[in-house]
């Protein structure tokens, strides 16, 4: 297998986009990724793009072709991936894979979603197309309802008491609140830098113990990356950043999960692929982008992808691990609550913040002495699991 | 299929797969025994009994359920093993009062229809299995 880097990435302003279409908010970081990559169009080779609920939000799916077309790349195969929250990663991975393989030298991957224009009840009811189709969505789960079963389960399962663990998640959204304050892109750039525990516990329950503090916000927006062989890469930019290792798992219904939904299976599972390919172990890591949909699922994710113990990282998390200034800097850009979560674009705008905090041109939250970093993305309940490790060194 | 499933949890009756190979009960049904992924599976009524896992009280609703707020959504371990997903038939501030204390109490499935909605797969009705504590609080 041949060694890939990553080129050019691309990021539109995160937020309400009512004005502009899924094709719009591609193309917007598409161009930007392009323009940083010193290649020509007749470079690319296949566009990867990534889409959860084109269908639900804007009555629109066959999406990859227009994509394509859009940014002047008539002609080339153009695959869309669906796996929900995770699309744009699971592209991604699909992308690096194909690049090593020798299928393609040079592919252009993204993604675009927009949630927010949607309003809240079409938002809801499309994201909760992810859960069991069947057997869940008829008691109207929600995913604030997932991560709030998981919340209360792990409450009970370690043996923390449910106040203090929501003192743990206030502190997740405080510390992506205040991240994604100071991202330019973001959708809150400005806005709730300086919560307080009260302003989270005391916002609005949405699903018990779940308040909309929790919850990441809906958004509407897009992100691309140019993915090539390490030789191309070489050859046409200084500052290749090399996909290490990637992993991708998969899980069914929540309710067949059970009690192990806390432990977060299928994302052990990708985290161990990703390092075990990258020839490296949690303590190489430098910081992470990973899975905030909730405040919950970033204290679950840090535990499953091996950074803590089960029923640690809430401790950690209180204790300042995941700060700017901790052991693992987590969710730099400000991550899913902070910055935003367009679903089908999430996964590469995470690549986008990882890249350029490994090239010291990070949009926001600059961290120092930065060269292997890790992507954690979530699709429906631990459903679709993708985890890339990216760095400055080839290996 | 899934229509068989309904219509028994409609009746007071919960239906389950037993596994001939591993002796592990599966629910509701699928191809595959979801403990070791045998097809040799029969199929069985099971007591209708366990215990609530998890809840949580819903107040924000998808688009088609709006109607039904605020409702409990639980998580409940079998009797005989599976956990299923359904809705806590108790007052939600009484459930919210609770909190955790409401996690192990005993309940009984029953099945209940509610409206149906554009995107459910069954188009006929929309059926809930409803979990009914025990023991009252
Ligand atoms: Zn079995």
């Amino acid at each position: 297998m041949r060694k890939v880097a990553v080129l050019g990435v691309g990021m539109s302003k995160f937020g309400k986009h009512p004005n502009r279409s899924l094709v719009d908010l591609f193309a917007e970081a598409f161009f930007e990724a392009f323009e940083s990559s010193n290649i020509e169009l007749k470079d690319i080779e296949a566009i990867y793009y990534g889409n959860f609920v084109g269908e639900m939000t804007d009555g629109s799916a066959n999406l990859a072709g227009f994509m394509a077309d859009e940014v002047g790349l008539k002609g080339i195969p153009a695959i869309r991936f669906e796996g929900a929250c995770a699309s744009s990663s699971v592209a991604f991975r699909e992308a690096v894979k194909a690049v090593a393989a020798g299928h393609y030298d040079c592919v252009a991957v993204g993604g675009s979603e927009r949630l927010l224009s949607a309003g809240t009840a079409i938002g809801t009811r499309a994201l909760a197309t992810a859960v069991d189709g069947v057997y869940e969505i008829t008691a109207g789960l929600t995913f604030p309802g997932v991560f709030a079963l998981a919340a209360r389960l792990y409450s009970k399962v370690y043996e923390v008491p449910l106040e203090k663990l929501k003192e743990a998640m206030a502190y997740v959204s405080i510390k992506n609140h205040k991240n994604g304050a100071a991202n330019p892109k973001g959708q809150f750039y400005g806005k709730y830098g300086n919560l307080k525990v009260e302003d989270v516990l005391n916002s609005r329950m949405i699903c018990s113990p779940i308040t909309l503090l929790d919850c990441c916000p809906m958004t509407d927006g897009g992100a691309a990356a140019i993915v090539a062989s390490a030789d191309l890469a070489e050859k046409v930019i200084d500052d290749p950043i090399y996909v290490l290792g990637t992993g991708q798992a998969s899980a069914g219904s929540l309710f067949r999960q059970g009690k192990e939904m806390v432990k977060a299976l299928s994302r052990k599972r990708s985290a161990e692929m990703a390092f075990k390919e990258a020839k490296l172990t949690p303590k190489d890591v430098d910081f992470v982008e990973l899975h905030d949909c909730f405040t919950i699922a970033e204290i679950i994710a840090l535990e499953a992808m091996g950074f803590f113990e089960y029923g640690e990282a809430w401790k950690a998390t209180l204790d300042g691990a995941t700060s700017l200034d901790g052991e693992l800097p987590v969710n730099p850009d400000g991550g899913l609550i902070g910055k935003g979560h367009p679903v089908g674009a999430t996964g590469v705008s995470q690549v986008y913040t990882v890249v350029k905090q490994l090239r010291g041109k990070a949009d926001c939250n600059q961290l120092k002495n930065v060269e292997t970093a890790m992507t954690d993305t979530l699709g429906g309940d631990f459903t679709t699991l993708v985890n890339i490790i990216l760095s400055i060194h080839k290996r | 299929m899934f229509k068989d499933f309904f219509n028994a949890l409609l009746e007071g009756k919960l239906i389950g797969l037993k596994c001939n190979d591993c002796g592990s009960y599966t629910c509701p049904p699928k191809a595959t025994c979801n403990n070791c992924g045998s097809r040799n599976l029969v199929k069985v009524e099971l007591s209708g009994k366990g215990r609530i896992l998890s809840f949580t009280t819903t107040y924000v609703a998808p688009a088609g359920y709006e109607k039904e707020v605020p409702y409990v959504v639980a998580m409940v371990e079998l009797e005989e093993g599976p956990c299923i997903m359904g809705r806590l038939e108790i007052d939600p501030e009484k459930a919210e009062k609770l909190g955790q204390h409401l996690i192990d109490m005993e309940v009984r499935v029953y099945g209940k229809e509610f409206p149906n909605e554009p995107f459910y797969p069954d188009k006929e009705k929309r059926v809930v299995p409803m979990f009914k504590l025990e023991r009252p609080v």
